[in-house]
């Protein structure tokens, strides 16, 4: 049996294991059908050009979580970002950890989503903003099909989030196959602001496939950072996909740190819905061996006088494949829209490839549109430069990439997270530099 | 009253096809539909060897087993393929020897067209090899050529004379499965133009061709073969107007270019087939395989302008197999009214040291469609290859569209591979800064687009220049200076 008919014959199971009521269930059976129709992305679809998910669906996935299974703090502190206090919502193979986790519901929501999903106190929230944007796809609509658990993130009228909240989902490697599908949903309103850090997990060799789906809506002049980072084992996969709203005035930013995982794709989509808008996505692709690292984008700017700012960065090793596919659509009414997207890339082996596609498609104009994409290698006269100065050939390489890297990581508001990003990509160059000096 | 970018567009707009008109000679046309007999009957009538004949009932079955592409960001009804005559042929066919004894009719043709020959024979020394309808008909300046070796005639004619050469070299860069509508071609191909440079040959003159689209309902299938010998050059240009008709006309063209080692080939075309009325209705569906091979040290270089059909398609290619091989690729597409557009080109490396060069630039006014689609592979053997790329489109008007899908795949990591995209419109400041010193809105809107595409326009020759100007200015009368 193939995965696909595995989720379309577990569904009912899952739907009665789960307490919910109508409208959530309409939802369900309705995504459920669309999966059915759709099913996964073959590479036959635009989009999925040059990723293919065959090699990652080959395995015999469980669909349900197990029960809780407990980790101690000790082993996974690592992967927190302890050195400053955070809200914590922290997930081990699907289900809740009340145990690693701090939530709140002091003046603003930073909880479950299966609770948001089973109170009436949530439901007008719910359903105004959930499945709302999400795209009915074949792999989103899997997730909303299954959607019970995740981040539920709910920050009120003129509210300044007073720490950044990390999401952590850990697989624990218990199963010989897991698969995970987590929802998250992320309202904030008029004059908010948050700080966002999302991070997966797996602890053993086992294969991990992770299917996430996250709703973010930015109403009125709210400002949103988000930032995720992958840096998962070899054995796991990870398709994200992540839908933005956007209200007049207000400013999101995704920051994106692909440098682990077997397969990562990344979909992430904003929907400019008011005028003055400003969208900045940003990443970091580090990858070696067989990596595969794909990000999707798409802005899509519906109003006038909006921006968009997009920067990926990436850096390829031995067979690793990296693909961006960038997408800026302006609509007839999005008169004077400014939208940038560079994609700069660097080819280490000739083993590694790298497939680009920077697309605009505009109606509208009186707009400013550009990309730039760029493929080339470290500048030898560079290198000699700092190899003249005695610091070794790698050190010399790793400072380059960094520097290649640093406008990325400059955005980064949280010094602290900044620090942590800073550690991985010199443990993922293998030197042993700081590069704060 | 000042001039605006209003009133240029309401100009744009009502401008009508001033080429428009039919003139009639007697045609051979065969019955509409398409199947193995009419395929025959083809290959029949144009006296050709058996494994011609076998070659085309080949592509035909595999044409009948393809579907026709919809990746295209076109919109269109899909022509049906058993409601058209495939062979159309003016049938007054005798051999000239001098200008004189051409139909005068004919002549006439050109001459609104502004293309007389005589005026191309005192021009430049232009070598003109007419295809109207698909035939060639008369052909200048042969002797001169045939001198130097250089062999320069129809194709079919090709096929007859110079069998081993036409048998050796075509299909091999568009094989008949390439795609839906070269497998079309390759079945059902009416006549073109073939060329041969022999080794070491620099061809004295340029090239030629004008492609008409002359019998209603007809469709236009040519089939152009250029060869050019190690170390030899050519500059081949091809230009075409159609008269004006209310159904759609479908041109479905192969060229394939083989340049040997050392050799150049310089390949320019521009391309004005009706566009259709400023409502939208008619017009011609250009569907173009182009494709190029450069062995080593080879060079290619395609310039285009397209400013008609209703509908194009058309990336031409360039396969830099060779090292040290360059493929260039310069293209102005103008799109008005509901015209559409969606061309570009492949730059695939294969050799080491390959460079490539794109600069496309597109203006798209009144409710047109104006895409770039461009492929830049580096495979994994091609060390050092280059390659820059920039497209730039300028938008006139707000209900018309300009979109980019550049595709780039690199797998080896000496490759260095720049690409540049813009969108923008005539800025206000541009004009206010014309206005300034004293040169006036239309003028400045036609410094501007000029400017736009001068990187391009420089790129064809001399002897193109003036043509090129000439059928610009249909499209964006007013704007170009």
């Amino acid at each position: 049996m193939d995965m696909k008919d595995k989720l379309v014959s577990s569904f009912l199971a899952f739907e009665e294991s789960v307490n919910v009521d109508a409208p959530i269930h309409n939802i369900r059976s309705q995504a459920i059908k669309i999966f059915e129709e759709k099913g996964f992305p073959s590479k036959k679809e635009e989009a999925w050009k040059y990723t293919s998910l065959k090699s990652i669906l080959k395995h015999d996935y469980s669909v349900f979580p197990k029960e809780e299974n407990a980790l101690d703090f000790k082993e996974v502190k690592k992967y927190f970002l302890h050195d400053i206090d955070t809200y914590k919502i922290v997930f081990v193979d699907g289900r809740y950890s009340s145990y690693l986790s701090a939530t709140t519901h002091d003046k603003m929501d930073v909880c479950l989503m299966s609770s948001a999903l089973n109170y009436d106190k949530y439901r007008p929230v719910i359903d105004n903003y959930f499945n709302k944007i999400a795209k009915p796809d074949g792999i989103t609509s899997l997730n909303t099909a299954f959607s019970r658990e995740g981040a539920y993130i709910y920050i009120p009228k003129n509210k300044l989030a007073d720490k950044p909240i990390q999401i952590i989902h850990f697989s624990t490697g218990k199963e010989s196959a897991q698969m995970l599908q987590p929802r998250n949903l992320i309202v904030v309103e008029e004059n908010s602001q948050v700080q966002i850090i999302e991070r997966h997990q797996s602890l053993t060799k086992n294969p991990v496939l992770t299917n996430s789906v996250t709703e973010i809506f930015a109403d009125k002049r709210a400002i949103v950072d988000y930032y995720k980072i992958q840096n998962d084992r070899q054995s796991a996969s990870l398709i994200d996909n992540t839908f933005i709203e956007q209200q007049a005035q207000s400013t999101v930013s995704v920051h994106t740190f692909a440098f682990g995982g077997n397969l990562t794709r990344n979909n992430l989509n904003f929907y400019q819905k008011g005028e003055y808008v400003n969208s900045i996505l940003n990443g970091v692709t580090i990858i070696e061996g067989k990596q595969h690292v794909d990000h999707n984008t798409l802005v899509h700017h519906i109003e006038p006088n909006c921006e968009s700012h997009q920067d990926y960065k990436g850096i390829f090793d031995e067979k690793a494949t990296g693909v961006f596919n960038g997408k800026v659509v302006v609509n007839k009414e999005a008169q004077k829209t400014n939208a940038f997207q560079s994609n700069n890339n660097i080819l280490l082996d000739d083993s590694a490839t790298i497939n680009s596609k920077p697309q605009l498609e505009i109606f509208a104009d009186d707009v400013k549109c550009s990309h730039g994409c760029t493929i080339g290698q470290l500048d030898e006269s560079a290198l000699f430069y700092l190899r003249s100065r005695g610091i070794g050939q790698k050190e010399a390489r790793a400072l380059l990439m960094y520097a290649f890297a640093n406008n990325v990581l400059e955005s980064v508001r949280i010094p602290e997270l900044k620090a942590r990003i800073t550690k991985l990509i010199a443990n993922k160059l293998g030197v042993n530099l700081g590069f704060d000096l | 009253m000042a001039y605006t970018e209003d009133d240029l567009k309401k100009e744009l707009e009502t401008k009508e096809y001033e080429y428009g008109f039919y003139t009639d000679i007697e045609s051979d046309t065969f019955p509409i539909g398409l199947n193995e007999d009419i395929v025959r009957a083809i290959s029949a009538k144009k006296n050709e060897p058996q494994w011609m004949t076998d070659w085309r009932l080949e592509a035909f079955r595999i044409w009948q087993e393809m579907e026709e592409p919809e990746w295209a960001n076109v919109n269109y009804k899909k022509p049906d393929f058993q409601n058209i005559s495939y062979y159309s042929a003016p049938n007054k066919k005798p051999k000239y020897n001098s200008i004189d004894e051409v139909d005068p009719e004919l002549l006439a043709t050109f001459e609104k067209l502004g293309i007389s020959l005589e005026e191309q024979k005192k021009l430049a020394g232009v070598a003109v090899d007419i295809v109207m309808d698909s035939v060639s008909v008369a052909t200048t300046f042969k002797d001169t050529l045939a001198e130097k070796g250089i062999i320069f005639c129809s194709i079919s004619e090709a096929i007859q004379e110079h069998p081993e050469l036409v048998k050796k070299y075509l299909g091999t860069v568009v094989p008949q499965k390439d795609n839906f509508y070269a497998a079309l071609n390759s079945a059902v191909f009416s006549d073109g133009s073939f060329c041969y440079i022999p080794k070491g040959v620099r061809c004295p003159m340029e090239l030629s061709t004008y492609f008409r689209i002359n019998q209603a309902g007809t469709g236009q299938f040519e089939r152009t073969l250029v060869i050019a010998e190690e170390g030899s050059y050519v500059s081949y240009l091809e230009g075409c107007t159609a008269p004006m008709r209310d159904e759609n006309q479908l041109h479905a063209a192969v060229v394939e270019l083989i340049a040997l080692d050392n050799a150049e080939i310089k390949y320019s075309t521009v391309q004005n087939w009706y566009p259709g009325n400023a409502k939208g209705q008619g017009g011609v569906f250009n569907f173009v395989t182009k494709r190029g091979l450069c062995e080593t040290n080879a060079k290619i270089s395609w310039t285009q302008v397209e400013t008609g059909s209703a509908v194009t398609w058309k990336y031409p290619s360039c396969v830099l197999k060779g090292d040290n091989a360059v493929g260039e690729f310069y293209s102005i597409a103008v799109t008005n009214n509901f015209q559409q557009a969606d061309t570009g080109t492949k730059m695939v490396h294969l050799g080491k040291n390959t460079k490539s060069t794109i600069i496309s630039k597109g203006i798209s006014a009144g409710r047109s469609q104006n895409s770039y689609r461009g492929l830049v592979q580096i495979s994994s053997r091609a060390e050092n290859a280059r390659n820059f790329s920039q497209c730039d489109s300028l938008l006139m008007g707000n209900e018309c569209g300009a979109h980019t899908f550049p595709y780039i795949e690199a797998k080896n990591k000496s490759a260095r591979i720049e690409h540049e995209a813009t969108t923008s419109k005539i800025g206000e400041d541009q004009i206010f800064y014309c206005n300034q010193r004293g040169i006036d809105t239309e003028k400045a809107i036609a410094l501007i687009v000029n400017g736009f595409s001068k990187e391009v326009l420089n790129k064809l020759p001399m002897e193109f220049a003036v043509e090129a100007q000439k059928l610009l200015e249909i499209s964006l009368e007013g704007s170009v200076g």
